[in-house]
């Protein structure tokens, strides 16, 4: 189980109204965020699921401050007591990397080329904690041992290139964790990458979740992953929330069209390796198009097979039908 | 479909037939005289049938795009033959080559990278046609405009440039331009991966809708075991440079031999698992 | 063999082209050093003929390159007519100097350049920087020559450093301390120049490197883990830079010995060129090869620098990349 189900519930992170808009030249003129309200609690891990587009990155980016200073942000994002919209650069730098945390999609980019893995580590401690110039080495080591690094002398001289995916795929998470956070972001860190490696990656999130209970927010396009290892998922399409609940019961019982015909998606190989070859896969008709933004309606329409007259000229409300689900559908369920 | 599957084995000639492939790189360190010498490829033997779709999978650094690279002449092993439609092609002289590309065409993982960022779609799909001369003048425009219809792009969009679109339609322009010279035998080089799950379904479809229409063959490259599980006709699994195991998608997935093979199938048997778990108790 | 040990031997078969290319050039040109007394009615031209065939002038063309080359093993770099004595006691005060000009300037440069190409960098777009941009194109604009000229006037108008020269007519009795100081002052005007000259192409191509460094995935990881400011700046821009701007070091010490060419003209510098300029108005051809050498010398030592430089700032070359 995770840490969550063992420690008393309290939001430590709480999200209201957040509204996101790009500006500049080449950016569209819809919201890549639009309203979008949740909680975290203390050690839970919640799976942000969604598809390129849906704004999931944004969202990870908006939560350390990491969007473009151009960018028009409405809402709050409450942290502890302290809403981070509100904070300038020195403040944000206190939270980034010591209170939140992300651990980035392709760690071999996310790590300077030219500077030794274990320094690089050493410059985030240092940021935050400039007094303790001594013990930096240990907890270096401490860190890179606790993400189960082995053979931790040869891995703190090293440089990027010369270490292995697995071991830089560690390296990044050990980086993250290096100041304790309250909340590591984890932005679809096993996109691209091999079977075998990313039940390795699952297995220690899981793991620091459990060990240090720090929250988890594991962003993804992959519903397969989040089974057996989020809380909580909130789905996301084209910048809204359109479900959210336990993750069990999202994948047993989903009620938004959306959340039914992307879990159908799933490749289940191993339970029919005798289809039918040249058989089309399942898939999601259409795509997300400019015309969906601009119409009045709910924004999923023209690629829902649920879809009644008053989706498309009314956007749908939030609907809470059970305690701890909610979906943004006027025909969920059906 | 066994008994087809293994009889279309069984009497049609491999269209493409590698024995023996390898193939090493060499790296220095400036001021030393230390080597690395990677063996990418050691003794390869595949055989791809025609019509088929075949997936070599492996992780990564198991040699697959070192594979697909001499398979579509890109580079030339160190030892070993390809044949290619019962011809020996490994020492074909580069006239040859001009004759043969066509037949052979690729399509990368980075669409962004594979595609000229200056150019127009229709001028990317045009290309090969122009170069092998295949149309000339208004017919290639036209004629580019007829694949990105058949790749399911607007024809009105042949005028934007690669970065313009979103991933899934880059790769079903580089789809485009990989079958505008009637080739036989295609080449995807993790052509599917870091794409979302509705977009890899889509893009799935339409190759096995341009499969049937084409007669094309296919070599699927992937790290990605449940994808290939959903298409695949036969597997061959890619080991530190060797094929180590090869057999059809039911031998594989119902009886795999080789340990690595049973390793990578265990990992997409408890992501799986565990989602079956979640969704038991029935839907819809 | 190794890299290094290439590069040298790359960098001496580049000398010997060079001097094969000066030799024939020098030849081509019409003329020589004794057209001069041709000149002048009180010498016969059986002496100027025989002073010819002395200094080996009227032979045919490869052999007085052999004869050079012999010269130069002998350890003389041939002979200057003009001043009457082999060519290498003239070249190695002039390169002396000209070498302490260029490295002084291409330090400052530098030393100035990259805080000045991070800082614009960091604030690209922002008005710090459109003004530092217009400032670097009006420098860029104006020739050294003109720069150069600029500073003297001003320097004549306003009596504060010496005009010209290396040191003054007195050198010889101060005392140590009066010496260095005698030395820097007359190493400013051209120094200045020099770097004034320099600089603004510099700055941009420092400052475009950064630039692109800092659009990189992981800078903005580094920004993610609350890494800031100068540090973020120092400490992981600027050393995953290294790599270009190595590459410039090397085009940088091309640049600024050909410009030191004619700053040294300008302000009366004695290095190498006012030594090749005299010589190749006089023909003193082995001069002229000479000094064309010892600049193609220090060209071919400073871009073996900058490839070192590459080596030792970026791991993935020095260690092998995988």
């Amino acid at each position: 189980m995770t840490h969550a189900q063992s420690a008393p519930a309290s939001a430590m992170l709480s999200v209201h109204g957040l509204t996101v808009q790009y500006s500049g030249a080449g950016e569209t003129s819809h919201p890549a965020l639009l309203k979008v309200d949740f909680e975290i609690k203390r050690g839970e891990i919640v799976g942000i699921l969604g598809e390129s587009g849906s704004g999931k990155s944004t969202l990870a980016l908006s939560i350390l401050g990491l969007l473009p200073k151009s960018t028009g942000i409405a809402g709050t994002i409450r942290f502890k007591d302290k809403d981070l919209l509100l904070l300038n650069e020195s403040g944000w730098r206190g939270i980034r990397g010591a209170r939140i945390a992300m651990v980035f999609q392709e760690p071999g980019l996310a790590l300077s080329p030219v500077m030794r893995v274990g320094d690089q580590i050493a410059e985030v401690l240092r940021a935050h904690r400039p007094g303790e110039g001594k013990q930096r080495r240990q907890q270096v080591v401490a860190s890179l041992e606790d993400v189960g690094l082995v053979q931790v002398e040869r891995i703190y001289k090293a440089y990027p290139h010369q270490l292995s995916g697995g071991e830089l795929h560690r390296v990044a998470i050990a980086q993250a964790l290096a100041c304790r956070p309250d909340i590591v972001i984890a932005d679809e860190p096993t996109r691209s990458v091999d079977g075998t490696r990313q039940a390795e990656i699952l297995d220690l999130l899981r793991e620091t979740n459990r060990k240090f209970g720090c929250a988890l927010i594991f962003v993804t396009h992959d519903p397969a992953l989040l089974a057996g290892f989020a809380d909580r998922v909130i789905l996301m399409y084209a910048g809204r929330i359109v479900e959210e609940g336990p993750v069990s019961q999202v994948f047993r019982r989903p009620l938004h069209p959306y959340t039914k015909g992307l879990l159908k998606l799933v490749p289940t190989a191993l339970q029919s390796p005798g289809r039918p070859r040249g058989q089309r896969l399942p898939a999601l008709p259409g795509s997300l198009s400019d015309s969906d933004h601009l119409s009045p309606g709910c924004i999923f329409a023209s690629r829902c097979f649920a879809r009644t007259d008053v989706c498309q000229s009314e956007p749908p409300g939030e609907v809470v039908p059970e305690q701890g689900r909610r979906v943004s559908c006027f025909n969920y369920g059906n | 479909m066994e008994i087809e599957e293994t009889a279309r084995g069984a009497t049609t000639p491999a269209l493409v037939r590698a024995v023996g492939l390898s193939k090493s790189y060499v790296q220095r360190a400036p001021f030393s005289q230390k080597r690395f010498v990677i063996d990418a490829l050691v003794d390869v033997e595949l055989e791809v049938a025609p019509a088929s779709l075949t997936a070599l999978v492996g992780e990564s650094g198991s040699g697959k795009s070192t594979l697909a690279r001499c398979l579509a002449m890109l580079e030339k092993p160190d030892g070993g033959e390809t044949w290619f439609e019962g011809e020996e092609i490994s020492r074909a002289t580069d006239r040859d080559l001009a004759l043969l590309r066509p037949k052979i065409q690729m399509v990368h993982q980075d669409s962004a990278g594979a595609l000229n960022p200056w150019f127009t779609a229709a001028q990317i799909i045009a290309e090969p046609l122009d170069i092998q001369r295949r149309e000339s003048g208004p017919m290639l425009r036209s004629r580019a405009c007829e694949l990105m219809e058949e790749v399911g792009l607007s024809a009105n969009w042949a005028g934007r440039r690669p970065l313009e679109f979103s991933g899934g339609q880059r790769q079903r322009l580089a789809i485009a331009r990989a079958i505008a010279l009637k080739p036989a035998f295609l080449i995807l080089d993790e052509s599917l991966s870091g794409l979302d799950l509705s977009t890899q379904a889509q893009v799935l479809n339409l190759l096995l809708d341009l499969q049937k229409a084409h007669s094309l063959t296919y070599l699927l490259i992937s790290h990605d075991l449940s994808l290939i599980g959903q298409v695949a006709d036969s597997v061959a699994v890619m080991h530190r440079g060797r094929i180590v195991e090869h057999g059809t998608r039911q031998d594989i997935f119902t009886n795999p031999r080789h340990a690595h093979t049973r390793e990578l199938l265990n990992s997409v048997r408890l992501v799986e698992s565990s989602f079956r778990t979640a969704q038991a108790g029935g839907q819809q | 063999m190794n890299y290094l040990e290439r590069r040298v031997i790359h960098g001496m078969l580049l000398l010997v082209g060079v001097s094969v290319l000066c030799f024939a050039f020098g030849a081509l040109a019409p003329g020589n050093f004794f057209d001069e007394m041709k000149l002048n009615p009180q010498i016969s031209p059986a002496t100027v003929a025989a002073l010819r065939s002395q200094y080996g002038i009227d032979q045919p063309l490869p052999l007085r390159y052999g004869r050079w080359v012999r010269s130069v093993i002998r350890g003389e770099w041939g002979y200057s007519f003009a001043y009457n004595c082999p060519v290498r006691s003239l070249l190695m005060v002039r390169a002396r100097n000209t070498l302490l000009l260029t490295t002084l300037a291409t330090l400052l440069t530098w030393l100035i350049a990259i805080p000045l190409g991070v800082w614009t960098a960091n604030r690209r777009g922002r008005w710090d920087d459109r003004m530092g941009m217009a400032g670097s194109a009006l420098l860029l604009a104006v020739p050294e020559l003109v720069v150069a000229m600029l500073l003297l006037y001003w320097v004549v108008r306003t009596h504060g450093l010496p005009v010209g020269g290396m040191v003054s007519v007195d050198f010889d009795v101060l005392g140590k301390q009066a010496k260095l100081i005698d030395l820097a002052l007359h190493l400013v005007i051209p120094t200045t120049t020099l770097v004034l000259a320099s600089l603004p192409l510099l700055v941009r191509h420092i400052r475009a490197s950064v630039v692109e460094v800092l659009q990189a995935p992981f800078v903005q990881a580094a920004r993610a883990h609350g890494i800031g400011g100068a540090r973020l700046l120092f400490r992981y821009a600027l050393p995953a830079a290294a790599n270009p701007l190595s590459s410039l070091f090397g085009l940088s010490v091309g640049a600024l010995l050909s410009s030191s060419l004619l700053v040294e003209v300008i302000t009366a510098w004695p290095g190498l060129g006012p030594l090749l300029l005299e010589a190749a108005m006089a023909r003193d051809i082995y001069v002229v090869v000479g000094a064309v050498m010892a600049s193609a010398f220090f060209m071919i030592a400073g871009s073996i620098l900058a490839d070192i430089l590459l080596v030792v700032a970026d791991p993935r070359i020095r260690l092998g990349s995988l």
